[in-house]
């Protein structure tokens, strides 16, 4: 989640051995999300990060990191900012790319963004969105949102076939991954994971924290 | 078809996993509205289980001088107000749609009791998400709900009230959605929600219409309804939008003018106008009427404002408590603290004849009202 320490924990999250790092603008009713990252939003919200502090905070994440930059964020940000505006300057400030968590693949198309596909989605979407997203696919493993889960869910076996029978893309798998064990697990089958709950929780313990906990992660995908 | 936005408004600005049951949704109710057994059975519990259709009563002592004020009665629905108009619509989709869990959220608990009313009545799984500062306002009502078997789940962050009990109810259905049906309590949310209660609800207006060319052998100058998230207000409007002559006046609270004082936002899966700031974020919204106590709106309302066809003021806590309290004193009938929002504009409008909706009784609010 963007905010004053956000710089100094992307770049414990990349000496942890991250390949891309996803910067959380937060909004005030993500539906998306489960209690640690609507908490953190709160937090965040509540320090003033409005949408120019948080480009602001990611040009200052650019430039003590190397690894991808990719804002996370919701539809209401964009319709506000302005949605060309919105993905040019992200673009400025140094994402890569960005994920909008309410906006499904056929809603605002011209927006540049990852795409994300659920256990739920039809074929048809599964194509559509592989077709549409920019660099790789992110594979929703639960019907859910985003916090730790006790297993690693058995959605994402199936989901990973149906997105590689349309696309050569990477497919990285997040939602409910929280443990090396199910880092480890998620990818053997798709091609990288993503960890948003469980990478707060540990960045509330401070860099250090996240840098251990990455490593970790990282040490159980090799 | 199923309207899926209304000019610039509405849409379906929700997470991907939501998008399939959004689509057999749609398909559901799009089948359910062309099946003549979907109707009937409708019709007739409305007629049986509700108590439709609701009458019309003109003030005898309420309206000033020179006006006359009609009352379209969904207070004296079964459960007490226009509320369970679509809960009993909806829960007759769920079941064709072969769910047997549903959630929901309430703001003032009346949406709230009718979804567990038609679920006990139907022997389907309830669970109501409620704000704990709406659970601490409308206590009569989380009594009610649990005495008909729901479970009622209080939402204990943010404003604690409406805008959360969504937010929440919208999570378990996207966690629940192969079991879930989410049976939403206003003409918000994403497509096809807002064109599905617009038609459950549009009954009130179909019957009053009729009513009054009945009683008074012509429509009235102007129709007038409370609006929160708007479902009792477009159900009303709905049979008079093609009737120019007469005006529709929408009464939001002071403190929760989303189309009076909001922008394009996006909230809640639909894009509308919203209480918001300069950077899309939502704002709380505050009334004594918790049914109005939401910063959004229906997405129709916002293109019926942007239109002109339909007007948009505002009531105050003060005001509405006063209309409270004279319609008590005049007429013996307790209105619900949101409807009492159109009673006070009716009250000082320009017109002569005027139907007002007056979408629930006041039982519920007796301890807020006796507070202030």
């Amino acid at each position: 989640m963007a905010g004053p320490e956000t710089p100094e924990l992307a770049r414990a999250a990349e000496a942890g051995g991250a390949d891309l790092v996803e910067i959380g603008f937060p909004f005030s009713d993500p539906l998306a999300d489960g209690p640690v990252i609507r908490r953190a939003a709160e937090r965040a919200l509540a320090a003033g990060m409005r949408t120019e502090a948080c480009l602001e905070n990611l040009r200052a994440i650019r430039e003590v990191v190397a690894v991808p930059l990719v804002p996370m964020t919701y539809a209401s940000l964009l319709e506000a900012y302005g949605w060309e505006r919105f993905a040019s300057d992200a673009r400025a400030a140094g994402a890569a790319s960005l994920i909008v968590a309410d906006l499904p693949v056929d809603v605002h198309p011209e927006l540049e963004r990852v795409q994300l596909v659920a256990p739920t989605s039809t074929d048809e979407r599964i194509a559509l969105a592989a077709e549409r997203t920019d660099g790789w696919l992110y594979l929703v493993t639960v019907a859910g949102t985003t916090g730790a889960r006790d297993q690693l869910s058995p959605a994402l076996a199936p989901l990973v076939t149906r997105a590689r029978a349309v696309t050569d893309l990477p497919l990285y798998a997040g939602f409910g991954i929280s443990t090396p064990e199910q880092a480890a697990a998620a990818a053997e089958l798709a091609d990288g994971v993503v960890v948003g709950s469980a990478a707060l929780v540990a960045a509330e313990e401070g860099a250090a924290a996240l840098e251990r906990f990455v490593a970790q992660l990282r040490a159980a995908l090799a | 078809m199923t309207a899926s936005t209304y000019g610039a408004y509405g849409g379906r600005y929700v997470p991907e996993t939501l998008i399939p049951a959004l689509d057999e949704l749609e398909r559901g109710w799009e089948e359910a509205r062309a099946d003549a057994s979907f109707r009937d059975e409708l019709e007739l519990l409305g007629e049986r289980y509700v108590g439709r259709p609701s009458p019309l009563y003109e003030t005898a002592r309420f309206a000033p001088a020179g006006r006359r004020i009609v009352l379209k009665r969904e207070d004296l629905n079964h459960t007490g107000a226009h509320k369970i108009n679509n809960a009993l619509g909806q829960i007759l989709l769920a079941s064709r749609l072969g769910k047997r869990r549903i959630v929901a959220e309430t703001g003032a608990g009346q949406h709230g009791v009718a979804t567990a009313t038609v679920c006990a009545r139907f022997g389907l799984e309830c669970i109501v998400y409620m704000g704990a500062e709406d659970m601490r306002r409308q206590h009569p009502n989380v009594e009610r709900m649990r005495l008909l078997g729901a479970e009622v789940r209080a939402v204990e962050f943010g404003t604690r009230t409406l805008k959360e009990a969504t937010s929440e109810a919208i999570r378990d259905w996207i966690a629940n959605v192969e079991t879930t049906y989410y049976l939403i309590g206003s003409c918000v949310g994403p497509a096809p929600y807002p064109s599905i209660v617009r038609e459950l609800q549009a009954v009130i207006g179909r019957e009053a219409r009729r009513q009054m060319l009945e009683t008074y052998d012509r429509l009235p100058d102007a129709v007038v309804a409370c609006v929160g998230g708007g479902s009792n207000a477009i159900g009303l409007f709905s049979a008079f939008l093609d009737d120019e002559d007469v005006r529709l006046v929408g009464v939001e609270a002071a403190g929760a003018a989303s189309l009076g004082s909001g922008r394009p936002a996006v909230l809640h899966g639909a894009r509308s106008s919203v209480l918001s700031d300069d950077d899309g974020q939502v704002l709380d919204a505050h009334s004594i009427s918790a049914g109005l106590d939401y910063p959004g709106v229906g997405p129709e309302h916002a293109a019926l404002r942007d239109s002109g066809r339909a007007e948009y003021v505002t009531a105050t806590d003060e005001e509405a408590l006063a209309a409270f309290h004279r319609l008590a004193e005049t007429e013996g009938i307790l209105p619900a603290l949101e409807p009492a929002h159109a009673l006070a504009r009716a009250l000082d409008l320009d017109a002569e004849l005027i139907l007002v909706g007056l979408s629930g009784r006041g039982d519920k609010d007796l301890a807020e009202v006796l507070e202030h």
